[in-house]
């Protein structure tokens, strides 16, 4: 066989392999959406469930999922950002550093019904956090926290040297030098991987249905003070999220239109990470736009 | 590869003013050894070059001279500026680097706008008056024979930049620093002829005010515009005099076979 028909071979070979790829993506993505879309309407995403009767909705579940994140974000990007950047910056290649390393691997590969229930015997019973957003939140964090750092850390390890060369020579401290020149430059990327890591959150159910808990109370949406009771932003509450919806209407609902619901949940679910997806690259390459090529 | 005796060396005294010098300079990556007892001394308001094969501690020499090499490899002698030893532990590294400047051998202008390159740095060192400011911008960058150039797009971004240019602004960037002397790696050998030369004038022009440190491998650069040259091999200074002499009349033989392109 000569070079040309087996580089054609390969070539088709790949296009091949990736075609797969895509049409199952396609096929997974189109059915959710063709089952789910027709019912999803303005009353599903502002009425309550119902553990009943037929009608019930998911806007508690909804807000949970975003609020949830939030919280999870607030709590993981400045210990991932600053892990990220001792780590890339700081850290001397020891054996410390390999540990460090190996252990971020090791949570990364974590399954999340583990960090679940670790969450559970942890925060809801040791520390009596009870079911509630915070006991998720920080459950999220630990499932969050690794690929977030590792996410940091190459971000900031493909900024070239020549830039940290350029600002020390120039007297800056090492310091300076890390906020003001490298980070700006990773910026792009650690934004990106932070929304795709949202995305990952939002989908997460098997990491808080032990910790965020199953049930989501009425709350009263006209009350901000978090430290009331009824308030839709206390954090001791506990707030089931849509994706443990989806698997609990599917499990052991008994509305007579559980499966309208679960697919229309679905659809929902998928729709924000393809638009946490979509706003991600769009984000990252405006950031990078912005600050490479000319205004 | 011809084999040549380190001990034969000729390291000419400098009669003028010396504006940097360094004794018995020896430098370690780890367990390899990099330098040997460098000890030369850098006349004022010229140009130095330092030319060798490749691999032969250029470099790693120069990055001592504003202790870019601190946590790189183990510097150990004297580096004198200003009679203080800037290699002594003690010293204000960052200081140092103010009135030793460094250009790279790849321009690495900052991810921000044209102004912003030079200021920025400005900034942090406690300089916030406008008008200062504003004066060492467009100094700096007719210094650096860019202003002409870009005084229309001082806010466009330093990337959208040809290679060149962005040469010439990182000159500026550290000229606006206003050193006593720059060091330059290299700084035009990923450049076409005409950038090139603009920037060989540049430096022609500044050696007026500044003492100039220039690595080179283009012999005809080294001879075009250095006053004072350096040959390193294998990590030895053999031979270290006037570019004139040099390059008419080395005193080493290494040097001559270097120069007549004999070597190796
Ligand atoms: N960061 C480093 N770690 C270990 N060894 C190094 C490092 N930098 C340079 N060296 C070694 O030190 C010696 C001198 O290298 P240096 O870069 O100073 O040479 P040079 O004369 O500048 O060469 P070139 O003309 O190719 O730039 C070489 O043997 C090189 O392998
Ligand atoms: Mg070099």
């Amino acid at each position: 066989m000569n070079a040309k028909k087996s580089d054609k071979l390969a070539t088709g070979m790949i296009y091949g392999l990736v075609g797969i790829v895509v049409a199952i993506l396609v096929a997974l993505l189109g059915y959710i959406l063709y089952n789910g879309v027709p019912d999803i309407n303005w009353h599903f995403l502002t009425s309550e469930a119902q553990s009943f009767s037929a009608g019930g909705g998911v806007r508690d579940q909804l807000f949970n999922s975003l609020y949830l994140l939030v919280l999870a974000l607030i709590i993981s990007f400045p210990i991932a950002l600053g892990a990220g950047i001792y780590l890339s910056e700081y850290a001397k290649d020891n054996w410390i550093t390999d540990i460090i390393r190996t252990s971020i691997e090791v949570l990364s590969s974590l399954p999340s019904v583990v960090v679940g229930l670790f969450g559970y015997l942890l925060l809801v019973i040791q520390l009596n956090l009870g079911f509630s957003i915070l006991a998720g939140a920080i459950a999220l964090t630990f499932f969050n926290l690794p690929l977030l750092t590792r996410n940091i850390e190459e971000s900031l390890r493909s900024v070239p040297d020549l830039q940290r060369e350029a600002g020390t020579s120039l007297g800056l401290s090492g310091w300076k030098t890390i906020t003001k020149i490298i980070l700006p430059m990773a910026l792009p990327g650690i934004l990106t991987g932070l929304i795709l890591c949202s995305g990952r959150i939002f989908g997460e159910a098997a990491a808080l249905i032990y910790t965020a808990g199953q049930s989501a109370p009425s709350v009263d949406y006209g009350n901000w003070n978090l430290f009331t009771e009824t308030s839709f932003l206390n954090p001791m509450r506990p707030a089931e999220t849509l994706a443990v919806h989806i698997w609990k209407v599917n499990t052991e609902s008994v509305t007579p239109d559980s499966s309208v619901i679960s697919s229309a949940s679905s659809a929902v679910l998928i729709i924000v990470i393809l638009i946490f997806n979509l706003g991600a690259r769009y984000l990252g390459n405006k950031l990078f736009k912005k600050m490479t090529a000319a205004k | 590869m011809k084999t040549y005796d380190f001990n034969q060396q000729y390291i000419s005294k400098i009669e003028q003013e010396v504006a940097l010098s360094t004794e018995n300079v020896q430098v370690h990556y780890g367990k390899s050894h990099a330098i040997f007892d460098a000890s030369l001394d850098f006349p004022r308001f010229q140009i130095t070059s330092l030319i060798g094969a490749s691999g032969s501690g250029k470099s790693t020499y120069l990055r001592c001279l504003n202790r870019m090499n601190d946590r790189i490899a183990q510097v150990d002698g004297k580096i004198l500026y200003r009679n203080t030893d800037i290699n002594s532990k003690n010293i204000n590294v960052y200081e140092v680097r103010r009135h030793i400047g460094m250009v790279f051998q790849r321009p690495n202008p900052f991810a921000k706008s044209i102004r912003e390159n030079i200021l920025f740095a400005l900034r942090n060192n406690g300089i916030n008056d406008k008008k200062e400011l504003q004066e060492r911008l467009e100094t700096s960058l007719r210094d650096a024979a860019l202003w002409d150039e870009v005084k229309d797009d001082l806010d466009k971004s330093a990337l959208a930049l040809s290679g060149g240019q962005q040469q010439r602004l990182c000159i500026a960037r550290s000229i606006a620093m206003h050193p006593d002397i720059l060091l330059l790696d290299e700084p035009a050998s990923a450049l076409d002829p005409i950038s090139t030369s603009k920037i060989e004038e540049t430096l022609k022009l500044l050696s007026k005010n500044y003492t100039i440190i220039i690595v080179t491998h283009n012999m005809q650069q080294a001879s075009r515009i250095s006053d004072y040259t350096a040959f390193f091999h294998m990590g030895h200074i053999i031979e270290y005099n006037q570019t004139k002499n040099i390059f008419t009349a080395p005193e080493i033989k290494a040097t001559e076979d270097y120069i007549s392109g004999d070597f190796g």
